[in-house]
């Protein structure tokens, strides 16, 4: 390969890299503005927290149970083989509030919200309607980013306790159905474990994915180009940039979580 | 008729997309009362100069001013006031599909800033006397965007343009994809708000009986940079050999154009 054009290569990819960080910071910074300071749009915050949170609780609420229920018999496997299978209670419910309930009910409205996000905020960028919005003097950071950030990160920990009901309620099922346990002991068991710092913490954790997850849906749609194929890419990189900024955020939460 | 006092001017406006020069020190003006049409090629950066004017798309270089304040050196607050007088009329009409078409042409009274925003009945009110203007039964205000056709949508993003009784009207290919006898329908309302209005309206087209139509003066942009500007009862005879060909819709002549990107 010729070195200068390796060289010319690797220049583009940092440049890119840069430009990419400068257009988020600049985006964060008005988003948080347009979340702090008027004119808010309150009916388009409720309208986003229906669409984003109520219409999720389906979708979120299989995945708790289901993800409850096969946690259930992988702990009981588990925990078998060193005669722990008592402990399955405790130890199902606090992955499911701490970690399994916000990161799978965050993975889900990311692939349904972020995307839908991304996708209606690109084709109304590619149709001119942001621009049109801006010639009517209303600024699109206040009339569709800040409603839709602040609905997601309100509705997901609501999500999440939600998930978390649920999923605890599908290890229910499955340890006094198929393991033999007795109903009112599982419960005592919980009761007795869980603390609400465990329940406080995942809720956080919601409420920052809710964040991440909106931001980059709304990220990726407001600066799509490109006609159709600009809008794919955008629904795509929201998603994979949320599903990202989950992983990535939780352990970097779980560690600061635990230590204080 | 049109006054000497400049609503709009453009000086030597610079504007580039990386390697791409697409604007190269244009100059234009814009008399009160006056229509001027801006033809053009594609790629000539008709849509960039509107866009430029807008600030929905920041100039490299030059000045732009409207009534006399330079846009660059003024205030945030002052600059959006003066912008505020200016109603835009998009390509594709650009309505937002997620409310109906009454909420789109009083969007701004709705949504906009304090000093622009009335009761959401007095918006309604207003909202149906605009699409009544421009020739909506009221009845239509209650429909989606999607429901309407090509030529009702252009209709309603004239409707729309004109519901803040604006000083200025620009209009970015407001015939491209429409028959012939509704591409006339809509040159026609043009014609007639603009004049009822007062107001002075920048067109850009590639339209050329739209273009004879809306304008009192006819701007012609190539490569980035004003070629010839006349009255629009000249653009016959200009005289200019780019202008001829581009009126003729001739292959063969100064402008290159490549089928080949």
């Amino acid at each position: 390969m010729n070195p200068v054009l390796f060289f010319q290569i690797i220049g583009a990819l940092t440049l890119d890299a840069f430009r990419g960080i400068g257009m988020l910071s600049v985006f964060i910074t008005n988003t948080v503005g347009a979340v702090l300071l008027p004119p808010y749009y309150g009916g388009n915050v409720m309208a986003m927290m229906l669409r984003i949170g109520f219409n999720s609780l389906p979708v979120v609420g299989l995945t708790a149970i289901f993800t409850g229920a096969a946690l259930a018999l992988n702990i009981y496997d588990g925990s078998a083989r060193f005669n722990a299978e008592t402990f399955l209670p405790q130890i199902l419910s606090v992955s499911i509030v701490r970690e399994l309930g916000p990161g799978f009910a965050a993975l889900m409205v990311a692939g349904r919200a972020s995307s839908a996000m991304a996708a209606e905020l690109g084709a109304m960028r590619v149709s001119d309607q942001i621009d049109a919005m801006r010639t009517l003097s209303v600024n699109p950071y206040h009339y569709l980013i800040a409603p839709r950030v602040l609905a997601t990160t309100l509705a997901l920990p609501v999500l999440v306790f939600i998930a978390d009901v649920i999923g605890i309620y599908g290890g229910y099922l499955t340890a006094t159905l198929a393991l033999n346990f007795e109903g009112a002991t599982y419960i005592a068991n919980i009761e007795n474990f869980l603390t609400a710092r465990d329940v406080i913490s995942g809720l956080i954790k919601a409420a920052v994915f809710g964040f991440l997850i909106s931001l980059m849906g709304c990220f990726f749609g407001y600066h799509s180009a490109g006609g159709a194929r600009g809008v794919g890419a955008a629904t795509r990189a929201a998603v994979v940039g949320s599903a990202v900024a989950i992983f990535a955020s939780n352990y970097v939460m779980t560690s600061f979580l635990i230590s204080v | 008729m049109a006054n000497e006092a400049l609503k709009i001017s453009v000086r030597d406006l610079h504007k580039r997309f990386g390697s791409n020069e697409v604007l190269k020190g244009v100059d234009l003006g814009l008399a009160n009362g006056e229509s001027v049409v801006v033809i053009g090629a594609s790629g000539t950066g008709k849509s960039v100069l509107l866009r430029c004017i807008l600030g929905l798309v920041a100039a490299d270089k030059g000045e732009i001013s409207i009534d006399g304040v330079d846009m660059k050196s003024t205030g945030r607050a002052k600059r959006e006031k003066l912008r505020r007088q200016i109603g835009v009329l998009f390509q594709g009409a650009a309505l937002f599909d997620s409310v109906p078409v009454w909420e789109n042409v009083a969007f701004a009274l709705l949504n906009g800033t304090k000093s622009q925003r009335t009761s959401r009945k007095d918006a309604r009110e207003r909202a149906e006397e605009c699409l009544a203007l421009v020739g909506l039964s009221p009845r239509v205000g209650a429909l989606l965007p999607a429901d309407l056709s090509g030529g009702m949508q252009k209709r309603v993003g004239l409707a729309r343009a004109i519901a803040a009784d604006p000083a200025v009207l620009f209009f970015d290919e407001p015939t491209t994809g429409l028959d012939p006898i509704t591409a006339d329908v809509i040159n026609t309302l043009i014609v007639e708000r603009v004049k009822a209005m007062g107001a002075s309206a920048i067109s850009i087209t590639h339209d050329l009986a739209s273009a004879k139509k809306i304008a009192d003066r006819i701007v012609m942009l190539h490569e980035g940079r004003v070629i010839w500007s006349g009255p629009a009862t000249e653009l016959d005879q200009s005289g200019n050999p780019m202008v001829d060909q581009f009126v003729n819709g001739r292959a063969d002549g100064p402008i290159k154009m490549s089928l080949r990107a």
